[in-house]
């Protein structure tokens, strides 16, 4: 028979081996990818694969002749803070009025907000093209601002009520008893207890509007295009190269990984918000 | 100065009207506190006040001010929430400066009213602490203090003690009532705690179903009761209902017969009663004694007995299968299923007609509204 210490640290053992598989599981790919950007074409197509093999950075210097990788990385940088800065201006303030004032239409207003990302965006692809096209919109990092914007603002809402609804409203009232204003309400109480809340969002909405391909495809051709756009064409013309497209896979990862890693704190605290009281 | 005049306020809330019509005086330097069953309006009366819920109906007044529609932070009122409600991202020195800091008011100002409040509350070791790392009774001073550097005409109290664990309660109730002294301000408290209303308030006012059954002193509200619903709200335990029905009544006599068995005559006003009209006989436990089953035409049936030290509860059943509560000394020896006899101190019976009004007493103060 184990004693209960025993079997305590067996159950860690096992739930942290189970833990590392599955985390090194859905690491893999992304492993695979940086693998495989070290690689030759030759060996890239190898098989089996070879897991031995000189590393070269040919690759990365093709992209670096080939492309302006900078162009690309500031694109997807301007428009995903972009998009995500206007998407927190707007979720906030949506979010405080249906968490804290309440009516009879708020969880339908929710539902609605919800239900427009069901929609296929393939769907309302020619309507936006048209409107981009007559505003001249089209091509331009502004655009593309709009439509993440748009498109993340439901999640946005969403995420941002469910930490807002949290807040014991009690909070709030003692603090317009004590003489703040609705801003100061906001700004000096709500922000700042919900920071944690708020860090995930917005990290969300940044790799959502990061890794966002549909619409920067569709909507963009050089000038605004971001490293989705610089990676699809790598796909295309010359046929498939698998050391070259791992590369440019790899740095246009690379930022948003070495972002998610700084935040992970946050992003956990966040995430796991409400759970622990 | 803080006088609170309140009249003929209503509040209608998704079709529901929580408030009825509520007319109510506060004078300066009074502690009155708003006590009632659950749901009966009290916290909601409170917030009106506060300023936190929109009046649908009526006028509140602060002296000479209208505040009804007045946003809450201009009506001079401080609120100490049930839950706390502390910033907790801020330091008990903050908590406790925020209303001033949003008032602009001069550092050094703020300084000397923020160690006012700490040392008043005793606080001072905790200042540079944030409320999670408080205990319930420490939060509750915090919470306390941010309403005293205010300064305020009013504080209101919602439930402030409901939180805290039995011990820490009956301290807090002394460190309050101190506090109203040694502040000598106006207090309004809610709280569905009897004993809270009793021990603290000047006034207590107390509700039920959205309007006020009664105003009046503890004393006045224990002895001379004006319904049934306050009769059996205020005093623990309960006071004993019987149904009976009348025999005789008189301009300063009224004669009962017990559905238990005996007849009782009270010293009350009998006007408006004829004989044969139900009523209900209600005396509370602390005024029956118990005797030897021969000693007392009202005999009862011994249920469970609770002994408290000092005193002993025993729950009784009469013979029409009524259930009351009797107090009797803490060493009664009676056990469960023995008949004893009961005899009830007449001079603290009250009577109430069907409706639930009481007939009044000699020497009953009038009834203010």
């Amino acid at each position: 028979m184990l004693t209960l210490k025993q079997t305590r640290r067996l159950r860690t053992l096992l739930l942290g081996t189970l833990a590392w598989l599955v985390a090194l599981a859905l690491f893999f790919p992304i492993l695979w990818m940086i693998l495989t950007s070290f690689k030759t074409e030759l060996a890239a197509f190898a098989s089996p694969p070879e897991l031995w093999f000189r590393p070269t950075l040919e690759n990365y210097l093709h992209i670096d002749e080939r492309s302006d990788y900078f162009h690309y990385a500031w694109n997807s940088v301007v428009v995903s803070f972009g998009s995500t800065l206007f998407g927190m201006l707007l979720a906030v303030p949506a979010a405080y009025s249906m968490a804290f004032f309440e009516t009879r239409r708020t969880k339908g207003t929710l539902l609605w907000m919800l239900s427009t990302k069901m929609l296929p965006p393939v769907g309302v692809l020619v309507p936006i093209y048209l409107l981009f096209k007559q505003f001249g919109l089209l091509d331009t990092k502004t655009g593309l601002v709009i439509i993440y914007t748009l498109i993340n603002l439901p999640i946005m809402v969403w995420m941002v009520y469910t930490y807002f609804k949290e807040i014991p409203r009690d909070i709030l009232e003692a603090a317009r008893l004590d003489g703040a204003t609705a801003a100061q309400e906001i700004c000096r109480v709500l922000l700042p207890i919900a920071k944690g809340g708020l860090a995930s969002t917005v990290l969300l909405s940044l790799i959502l509007s990061w890794n966002e391909a549909f619409w920067s495809l569709n909507l963009t051709s050089s000038s605004a295009a971001p490293l989705t756009a610089l990676v699809a064409s790598y796909s295309s013309p010359e046929g498939l190269f698998w050391a070259k497209l791992s590369a440019v896979s790899t740095l246009a990862c690379a930022p948003i990984l070495v972002f998610g890693w700084l935040s992970q704190k946050q992003l956990v605290r966040g995430l796991s918000f409400g759970a622990v009281k | 100065m803080a006088n609170l005049t309140i009249r003929n306020l209503h509040k209608v809330f998704e079709g529901t009207e929580i408030i009825k019509g509520i007319d109510l005086d506060i004078k300066d330097h009074e502690f009155v506190v708003f006590v009632g069953p659950s749901g009966c309006g009290k916290s909601t009366l409170l917030r009106l006040i506060a300023g936190l819920e929109e009046v649908t109906g009526g006028h509140i007044y602060l002296d000479d001010r209208e505040i009804t529609d007045m946003a809450p932070a201009r009506r001079d009122l401080a609120m100490v929430f049930q839950t706390y409600a502390l910033y907790p991202h801020m330091t008990v020195r903050k908590n406790l400066s925020f209303a001033l800091d949003l008032a602009r008011v001069d550092k050094a100002e703020v300084a000397a009213k923020v160690a006012e409040a700490a040392r008043i509350l005793e606080l001072e070791p905790l200042l540079e602490r944030k409320p999670r790392a408080l205990s319930g009774g420490q939060r509750q001073r915090v919470a306390i203090g941010r309403a005293i550097v205010r300064h305020p005409k009013i504080f209101l109290f919602d439930e402030p003690l409901s939180n805290l664990d039995a011990a820490l309660r009956v301290q807090m109730r002394l460190e309050l009532a101190r506090l109203h002294q040694e502040l000598n301000a106006t207090m309004i408290y809610v709280t569905h705690d009897q004993v809270e209303a009793m021990t603290l308030a000047d006034k207590v006012v107390v509700l039920n179903g959205g309007r006020i059954e009664q105003v009046g002193s503890p004393l006045t509200l224990y002895h001379h009761p004006v319904n049934r619903f306050v009769a059996g709200f205020i005093g623990t335990p309960r006071m004993a209902f019987l149904d009976g029905r009348v025999t005789a009544a008189e301009a300063s006599t009224v004669s009962v017969a017990l559905a238990c068995g005996p007849e009782y005559r009270l010293e009350l006003e009998g006007r408006g009663l004829k004989p044969g009209d139900a009523v209900t006989l209600g005396i509370r436990p602390e005024h029956i004694q118990v005797c030897e089953a021969q000693a007392s035409p009202f005999q009862v049936t011994l249920d469970v007995t609770e002994h408290l030290g000092a005193d002993t509860y025993c729950y009784v059943r009469t013979d029409s299968g009524e259930t009351l509560t009797v107090r009797a000394p803490g060493d009664f020896s009676g056990r469960f299923g023995d008949r004893v006899g009961l005899l009830p101190d007449l001079a603290h019976g009250h009577l109430f007609d069907a409706s639930g009004r009481a007939m009044p007493k000699p020497g009953a103060p009038a009834q203010a509204a």
